[in-house]
């Protein structure tokens, strides 16, 4: 479970959360859209623990993140897997390395137990091919499976997802919501999803958040959001220039 | 006076003031920094390999660039010195005077600027592309210490690489001082490493090694905690990487002149 209670933030004078509050049930798939620079990613990484609110609390499974000592927010992010928008490789290992930093790092198996997880994960991925590849020399989108790939392989409770589907092929965008999909339903994973990808967001989420001025300005089921009468909602599902928008 | 007139005025005593709170907190973020490095020697052993090609990168890759610097260094203090103690018939002093300088103070700083520029750089640089790409942040999301990873290794391989170095240094800039001593001060090699032996002492040695050791300890300190600090992109990573090489070599120069002053008497 995440809770979000009254969280404000900015920075330097850009107020980027004003007083926002949700929860997020567990085995829930909750996405966040809105403008770019809107917040959206400043959430994940208040989820994280990556950013300390200016008010407010955010807590995971009940704890509180916020002002959390380092052995405390080390053991919530045991529990959380985060695909980075960039995939953030590190740069000298290879894909299979990769995948296998924090089983190897944090000595989770023997190495015949890592090998086989990490092939599961590459296979669930299809980059069993590409394990002996160096992050420089494979595609944009190949990064992010790789990045997916490092984040569920402890086999998280919650992944924080920043643009899982963007710089993907269609074909390879449905097979990342598929995978969202049977993460929640086989193992009841909590996913908290960033997207500017409707398509993505209609089809993954139990609930849709849009973010605006600092402020989530609709909450709902992905129906509720398709019907929604607010019209900087309905200018940013559609996709139109023109509307209350601003620039 | 208008509203712009007065920000302008308040801006003269709070944008120094915002600098040096900016620069205290930065100080303080690198000596919690060595700490946390210190905490996590536990875990050399663990990370010997990574120990070990950091230690290929800022050591043996910095060694064409050491040879240079060294030889021709010597090369040119022996020629200054030689040819003004040519005129008062002292030239034999020569090899006292090279095994002197560089032992106490050459050896060590050349080194440490080599290895600012070569090495200290690349960290800065490389630490600083991984924080504005996100990598540090994965690897503090998987629970993997980026000091125990990173900063360690790198920080070891200096501890040892540059007082190496610094005798590379000083062999080769003594050498430097014995090609000119017998190509232009007609003093025979033999005759030149003979009083170069009969003037090396105990102490010029370790205090020598002492100021490597510990330049070693503020270049990667430094370089690390700027490479970590780097944010806004390509441009961030270019200013940490240029306040990184500043700060090291300021750094330098000062803790050698206290190390200096602490064994040579007149401290302060």
């Amino acid at each position: 479970m995440i809770l979000f209670k009254n969280v404000s933030k900015k920075f330097d004078n850009n107020v980027v959360l004003d007083d926002i509050s949700f929860e997020i049930e567990k085995g829930e798939t909750f996405v966040i859209i809105g403008l770019s620079g809107a917040g959206k990613t400043t959430i994940l990484r208040h989820i994280a623990g990556f950013l300390e609110p200016d008010k407010g609390d955010v807590l995971v499974d009940h704890i509180r993140m916020n002002g959390a000592g380092s052995r405390v927010r080390a053991g919530l992010r045991n529990k959380m897997g985060f695909l980075f928008q960039s995939g953030a490789l590190i740069n000298w290992l290879s894909v299979r390395d990769n995948v296998a930093l924090p089983l190897v790092e944090l000595k989770l198996g023997t190495m015949d137990e890592i090998n086989n997880i990490v092939e599961e994960k590459l296979k669930l991925l299809q980059l069993s091919d590409a394990g002996e590849k160096m992050p420089a020399d494979i595609s944009g989108g190949m990064k992010k499976r790789v990045g997916l790939a490092r984040a569920i392989v402890r086999n998280p409770d919650i992944i924080l997802y920043d643009e899982p589907t963007s710089g993907l092929d269609p074909v390879m965008s449905a097979r990342i919501n598929e995978l969202i999909l049977r993460m929640q339903d086989k193992l009841n994973v909590t996913s908290v999803v960033v997207t500017h990808d409707m398509e993505s967001a209609y089809y993954i989420a139990d609930r849709i958040a849009m973010l605006y001025n600092g402020k989530i300005i609709e909450c709902g089921t992905p129906d509720q959001i398709r019907t929604s009468t607010d019209p900087v909602v309905q200018q940013f599902i559609e996709g139109r220039i023109t509307g209350p928008i601003e620039g | 006076m208008e509203r712009k007139e007065i920000n302008k005025f308040y801006s003269l005593f709070s944008d120094p003031g915002k600098r040096i709170i900016r620069d205290l907190k930065f100080s303080g973020f690198t000596l919690i920094l060595m700490f946390r490095t210190f905490l996590s020697l536990r875990f050399v052993f663990v990370k010997r390999k990574e120990i070990v090609k950091q230690m290929y990168i800022s050591g043996v890759k910095s060694m064409p660039v050491c040879t240079i610097v060294a030889l021709f260094g010597g090369m040119i203090l022996a020629l200054h010195t030689g040819v003004e103690l040519t005129k008062f018939g002292q030239q034999e002093l020569v090899p006292t005077l090279m095994i002197n300088i560089m032992n106490k103070e050459m050896g060590s700083f050349l080194t440490a600027i080599i290895t600012t520029a070569f090495a200290g750089a690349a960290m800065a640089a490389e630490l600083g592309t991984m924080k504005v790409s996100e990598e540090i942040d994965a690897l503090e999301m998987m629970s993997i210490n980026p000091v125990a990873y990173l900063v360690m290794p790198r920080v070891v391989s200096m501890l040892i690489m540059l007082p190496t170095l610094s005798i590379y240094t000083i062999i080769l800039g003594v050498s430097g001082g014995a090609i000119i001593s017998y190509f232009q001060l007609g003093i025979s090699t033999e005759a030149y490493y003979h009083r170069v032996f009969q003037s090396i002492w105990l102490k010029d040695m370790y205090v020598g090694l002492l100021k490597s050791f510990v330049f070693g300890l503020i270049i990667s300190s430094i370089s690390c905690a700027n490479g970590l600090k780097a944010e806004g992109g390509a441009l961030g990573v270019g200013q940490a990487t240029r306040v990184s090489v500043v700060s090291s070599y300021l750094m330098v120069l000062i803790m050698g002149y206290f190390i200096t002053a602490l064994f040579y008497g007149g401290f302060l």
